[in-house]
């Protein structure tokens, strides 16, 4: 380690952090204790999108950083919260497998990732290159805590955790996206949960719960229904 | 063997003797500060074992004289495991015998011996304790090893003293592998020594216990030599801890010999500062139930698992 | 004209001839146990010493060559010793002593099959291993590995009055002629067509990368399915319970270790140059054997069961470092190659002494109460004393603890391990390292199986009264316990010296070494440099010291008064014996953790029943997975078949009609 700059020893703890905060998720029962993680994954963005920032000399990755800020740490959890609080939905279900069975498919995630980052890796020119492997594995393992839940608002926050990995990925291969990509998929993103939101309140009315598997028995309603 | 090294290594062993119960009796005090109560004297483990060695051993009428022979046993192993770990200086000529791996085995020979003395009661309280201490056992064993190959890997040895000079000599950096390592050490630690949130060390339910039901049919002598090496374990952890994460104030080669002196209060301020943090973990977690610890540990080993990836991947 | 003893193969041919000597000789007077127990089965203890003896001093000896005018006139059996050779020779001979000596002790009544037709099987299984070692072309080799597993199928089914024995030596051969087939095939493939099978010839022979994997592959399969590896490993857990101690201490401990000499054989001497990615193919399936045997090993409640898995746990391990070697030798990697293979023929030569010495010492406890279940066992230490404690050695070194010699092979593996990231395939350094965390909890669950067995058969209260009338070993069983007891403490504290012997067999083997050692002589240092260093004796004397002072200083300070009383009971009065833990509930944790492994059936009590029941019986899912599925498609094949059998003459005449007017068509 000796003659890294800071800022790269730093970086490379937020990346750490990143995927700490990521397998964290995979193991959580608790909705809430999601959306937080969700929150502190953002901050590490922001902190990571400052340092890059600084070490470039890119101005618009300040607005970047401000955006993330604002976004990813304010005001989607504070959506996503206000969300919990109205459907009063706070645990999540069994997952579908047993947690430390997902914890060994989520180090197995792990592996691959990295082992597929490497040659990659060798063709960028960022200093921050060694971190792809830790940004597909965010996304993966984001994946996979969306496979494996069952509560709607859990597979939200996995969704919302791709796009966290996913940005990471952009700013330590690339340093950063075009600003109008950037600020297209945060719209897109706060118009997804809004409309997500609403959908959760209709499913809510219709079956009583949040449990997706309701959502398979329309089927079968409306088949019994033509049989009549 | 230069006298330095004598002189290193027997320090070590008698601070280690020495230190460990005012470092059980320490931890109590800390954990009564918390609770707003006032604490027994920090010195009252010491006199809990010298009344311990006057009394008369009571004996099961099944036990065999494998329970007589084993606290003598495993009080030896955690000896010499506290010669092996250098918590003060890295020059020990005990290193050269017996490595980090050995170290570990040392601690599995304890163990195993435990477990065996509490079977030869033939109570169901001592072969319960016996099941459960080594359920623990099994599961934390591999993540210590785990903990141990990262540091490893950084320092490309497994001998704990190289190790330690390598981290301390190394310019001052971030190693993220080596933050999650410190995490999975942390619940390693806490499991082995029967601390909450595994284990409780001050209970009296027989059904919740896992480390004392082996003790439970302990007294007198037997059971002094068992409770000093129990504090000589919980000792020896805290001291592969700093070893491992916070190697600097131990004596490396090269330094003069009054760096050995120096290195008395470093390491009697990282055991305060330790110990208070052990209390506050105490404080604010509640015991798990039994199940729950093979996933507490599983969670440790994954810990380990990830340090050692991202060593790998990042190279820090 | 006495036979030429200056050669030491001579000298190993002679001993095995004076094997199957002996073993005749007990056809003279089949039913005379003191003849048979007290004259033959030493004589044949002291021929597997000499065999030792020779074999050891023969280690560095230079290559030697035979040719045996046994067999088809056109097919002379080609005989070799090298190095190799005479480590898996002092293994057979060094471990078979003790056990011989054990079974002298032991047959002291009869079983299903007189004790000389015994004799007979047992030295003659002796001896087909013993070939099997020395032979250099496929044909001797495939006679003497067919003839061990012959001897050895008679010797499991020595109590063939009973049908569950009759089962599992069918499975035994069923699964050993698979595993025969695989290996006949791959000395096929590796004849590379020159169809010479001599050793030599496919020494020779070059194969291009596909053939060999095909062959690598067939020997793996062929191997494994002899070794026990997951998934052809049905027939240990039953073929070492059915057949008597010694046998199953012969089978555990050399006759599994004959596979491993296969494998090496095949892979470094007769292909030559592996390549990496079948190193990862045998770890793997290494690491999960493993896994898979410790794992059903603690959920055991028959002792020799328990043993058996545990055996296929061991044999994982070997396999693993097996596999790891070879990815260091294709990865060009040869010190480290050197280091992996060194482990893995430690850890051979270790398990045969540990397992041989826990199986004998089950022998003992099953002569003297009769029991094979481990919840009617319990607190033999007091009657079986000197059982007891060899047993403990044999526990506590399977176990790996330091300073036995258990932990001596797995610090060599873990050492090995540690610089799998260095490899230059990118998937696979990183897998490496978690290789190394499952060995290491592969290890862990070894010493939560071995506290379960030593402490549920030897420890706590006896669960039955009968237990009370045990009886110590005789001095013939109490000597062969204490020479491979023995063979465990001294492999612990010489680990220097049989590094620097095992060197040599690597050096000849696949032409890979480590550095010369600069430590003193007490001192284990494989890799100079690396500061990495063990020493069991120094470690031993250490403990010793501190456990002799503090003894010492308790003594002088303070008091040695003892007195005795009943347990705690937390106030229930009646405690019995029958509420200490069973050997079912001491691997309850373990099947709670592991509960995918298993096919578990549970019957469970509810409150209502007037004689309520519990009971648990686990299954291995491979069996119903994927033997059962198997067994019945194969049935179904046979089905159709039968309608070929009509029973008129007329059709079978009409069969031979066909045959001969297609000859005649095709000929002419």
């Amino acid at each position: 380690m000796a003659g890294v700059p800071l800022d790269i020893q730093l970086l490379n703890l937020c990346a750490a952090l990143l995927l700490l905060l990521s397998f964290a998720m995979l193991s959580q029962r608790r909705i809430v204790n999601l959306v937080n993680l969700l929150a502190l994954q953002g901050t590490v963005l922001f902190i990571a999108t400052l340092l890059i920032a600084w070490r470039t000399r890119q101005p618009h990755l300040y607005l970047s950083a401000v955006l993330t800020l604002a976004l990813k740490v304010m005001l989607l959890p504070y959506l996503l919260h206000r969300l919990i609080r109205r459907l009063e939905v706070y645990w999540d279900a069994e997952p579908l497998l047993n947690i430390s069975g997902t914890m060994l498919i989520g180090v197995l995630i792990v592996v691959f990732s990295f082992g597929l980052a490497q040659p990659i890796s060798a063709l960028a020119s960022t200093a921050t290159r060694n971190a792809i492997g830790i940004a597909v594995a965010v996304v993966l393992l984001s994946f996979l805590t969306m496979i494996t839940r069952r509560k709607a608002m859990s597979q939200v926050v996995g969704f919302l955790s791709m796009e966290n990995g996913l940005f990471f990925g952009a700013m330590s291969a690339t340093y950063g996206m075009p600003m109008v990509v950037e600020f297209g998929v945060a719209l897109d993103v706060l118009v997804a949960v809004l409309v997500l939101g609403i959908f959760f309140f209709q499913i809510r009315e219709q079956f009583d719960s949040l449990d997706l598997h309701h959502l398979e028995s329309l089927r079968e309603d409306a088949s019994s229904r033509r049989s009549e | 063997m230069r006298p330095i090294e004598i002189i290193t290594q027997l320090l070590e062993l008698v601070v280690a003797l020495a230190a460990a119960p005012l470092f059980v009796g320490w931890i109590n005090q800390c954990r009564a500060w918390l609770q707003n109560r006032s604490a027994p004297s920090v010195w009252l483990p010491y006199r809990n074992i010298r009344k311990l060695f006057h009394k008369d051993a009571v004996i099961a009428e099944g036990a065999s004289r494998l329970f007589r022979l084993a606290p003598y046993i495993v009080f030896a192993a955690m000896v010499v495991a506290a010669g092996i770990i250098p918590s003060m200086g890295t020059r020990l000529p005990l290193t050269q015998v017996a490595d980090a791996i050995a170290l570990v085995g040392l601690l599995a020979t304890a163990r195993v011996f435990m477990s065996l003395a509490a079977m030869d009661t033939g109570t169901a309280f001592g072969t319960l304790g016996a099941r459960r201490e080594m359920m623990v056992g099994f599961l934390a064993e591999p993540a210590l090893l785990m903990v141990i190959f990262v540091a490893s890997l950084i320092s490309a040895t497994t001998a704990l003293p190289a190790i330690t000079e390598h981290l301390a000599t190394q310019t001052l950096g971030l190693y993220p592998s080596l933050a999650f390592t410190a995490v999975a050490f942390l619940m390693v630690l806490l499991a082995e020594n029967a601390r909450i949130p595994v284990d409780n060390p001050a209970t009296h339910l027989e059904l919740t216990m896992i480390h004392e039901a082996t003790l439970l049919e302990y007294s007198a002598r037997h059971l002094a030599l068992m409770e000093w090496a129990s504090a000589l374990k919980l000792f020896n952890y805290a001291c592969i801890g700093f070893a491992l994460f916070i190697p600097w104030g131990v004596s490396t080669r090269g330094s003069a010999p009054v760096a050995l002196l120096a290195s008395i209060p470093l390491l009697a301020l990282k055991l305060a500062a330790a110990g208070a943090l052990l209390a506050v973990i105490e404080m604010v977690s509640a015991k798990l139930r039994v199940f729950r610890a093979p996933e507490f540990l599983a969670t440790a080993f994954l810990f380990a698992v990830l340090g050692l990836l991202v060593h790998l991947l990042l190279g820090a | 004209m006495v036979p030429v003893l200056h050669s030491p193969l001579d000298a190993c041919l002679t001993l095995l001839a004076l094997w199957g000597l002996i073993g005749l000789a007990g056809l003279l007077r089949p039913t005379s146990l003191r003849y048979v127990g007290r004259t033959l089965f030493p004589l044949g203890a002291v021929c597997s010493l000499a065999l030792a003896a020779v074999a050891l001093s023969s280690l560095g000896a230079p290559t030697e060559r035979a040719v045996l005018i046994l067999g088809l006139p056109d097919l002379p059996m080609h005989l070799r010793r090298d190095a190799l050779s005479s480590f898996f020779l002092f293994l057979l001979g060094a471990a078979s002593a003790g056990i011989s000596v054990f079974a002298a002790g032991y047959f002291r009544r009869g079983h299903g099959t007189s004790a000389g037709l015994l004799c007979l099987q047992y030295h003659l299984f002796l001896a087909s291993m013993g070939f099997l070692l020395l032979a250099d072309d496929a044909y001797a080799f495939m006679v003497a590995w067919e003839t061990m597993a012959l001897s050895s199928y008679f010797l499991v089914t020595t109590q063939h009055s009973l049908a569950e024995i009759r089962r599992a030596g069918f499975l035994y051969l069923l699964i050993a002629h698979v595993g025969a087939l695989a290996i006949l095939l791959a000395f096929g493939v590796m004849q590379g067509g020159s169809w010479q099978f001599t050793f030599d010839a496919m020494r020779h022979a070059h194969l291009t990368p596909v053939w060999a994997a095909a062959a690598f592959l067939l020997a793996l399969l062929g191997f494994g399915a002899k070794a026990g590896l997951v998934p052809l490993h049905v027939w240990l857990p039953e073929a070492h319970p059915a057949a008597p101690s010694p046998v199953s201490a012969l089978m555990s401990g050399v006759m599994l270790k004959t596979a491993v000499y296969g494998v090496l054989r095949v892979t470094f001497d007769l292909l030559g140059a592996p390549q990496w990615w079948w190193g990862v193919v045998a770890l793997t399936v290494g690491l999960f054997s493993a896994l898979y045997g410790a794992v059903f090993a603690a959920a055991q409640t028959d002792m020799k069961r328990l043993l058996a898995w545990s055996s296929i746990e061991n044999v994982g391990i070997i396999f693993t470092g097996l596999g790891l070697a070879i990815v260091f030798h294709g990865a060009g990697m040869p010190g480290l190659a050197a280091l992996a293979l060194i482990a893995v023929l430690y850890h051979a030569l270790n398990h045969s002494f540990m397992k041989s010495l826990l199986f004998c010492g089950t022998g003992a406890v099953l002569h003297s109460t009769g029991e094979r279940n481990l919840g009617r066992l319990g607190g033999l230490i007091h009657r079986m004393p000197w059982v007891a404690w060899l047993t403990l050695v044999g526990a506590l070194a399977l176990a790996g603890l330091p300073p036995l010699n258990g932990f001596v092979s797995e610090w060599l593996l873990l050492q090995a391990f540690l610089f799998a990231h260095q490899v230059p395939q990118t998937f696979v350094n990183m897998l490496l390292p978690l290789g190394a965390a499952l060995v290491a909890l592969a290890a862990a669950l070894a010493a939560y199986v071995m506290v379960k067995f030593f402490g549920v058969i030897f420890l706590g209260q006896p669960r039955e009264a009968a237990l009370l009338r045990a009886h110590d070993a005789s001095v013939l069983e109490r000597i062969g316990l204490a020479w491979l007891a023995l063979g465990c403490i001294t492999l612990g504290l010489i680990p220097t010296q049989v590094v620097g012997a095992l060197r040599t067999v690597v050096r000849q083997l696949a032409h890979v070494d480590l550095p010369d050692p600069t430590a003193p002589w007490w001192l284990l240092e494989p890799l100079p440099g690396r500061l990495a260093s063990y020493s069991g004796l120094v470690f031993l004397l250490a403990v010793a010291a501190v456990v002799l002072l503090t003894i010492f200083g308790v003594r002088l300070f303070y008091h040695q008064r003892v007195r005795r009383a009943a347990p705690w009971d937390c106030g229930f009065a009646r405690l019995d014996p029958r509420m200490q833990d069973t050997a079912e509930g001491f691997g309850q944790p373990i099947r709670h953790i592991f509960e995918p492994f298993f096919a578990m059936t549970r019957e469970l009590p509810s409150p209502f029943d007037r004689a309520p029941r519990y009971r648990v019986s686990i299954a291995d899912r491979i069996w119903q997975r994927l033997y059962e599925p198997l067994g019945s498609l194969v049935q179904r094949v046979a089905d159709s078949f039968s309608v070929l059998q009509q029973g008129r003459i007329a059709t079978y005449l009409l069969y031979s009609f066909v045959t001969l007017v297609v000859l005649l068509a095709v000929v002419l």
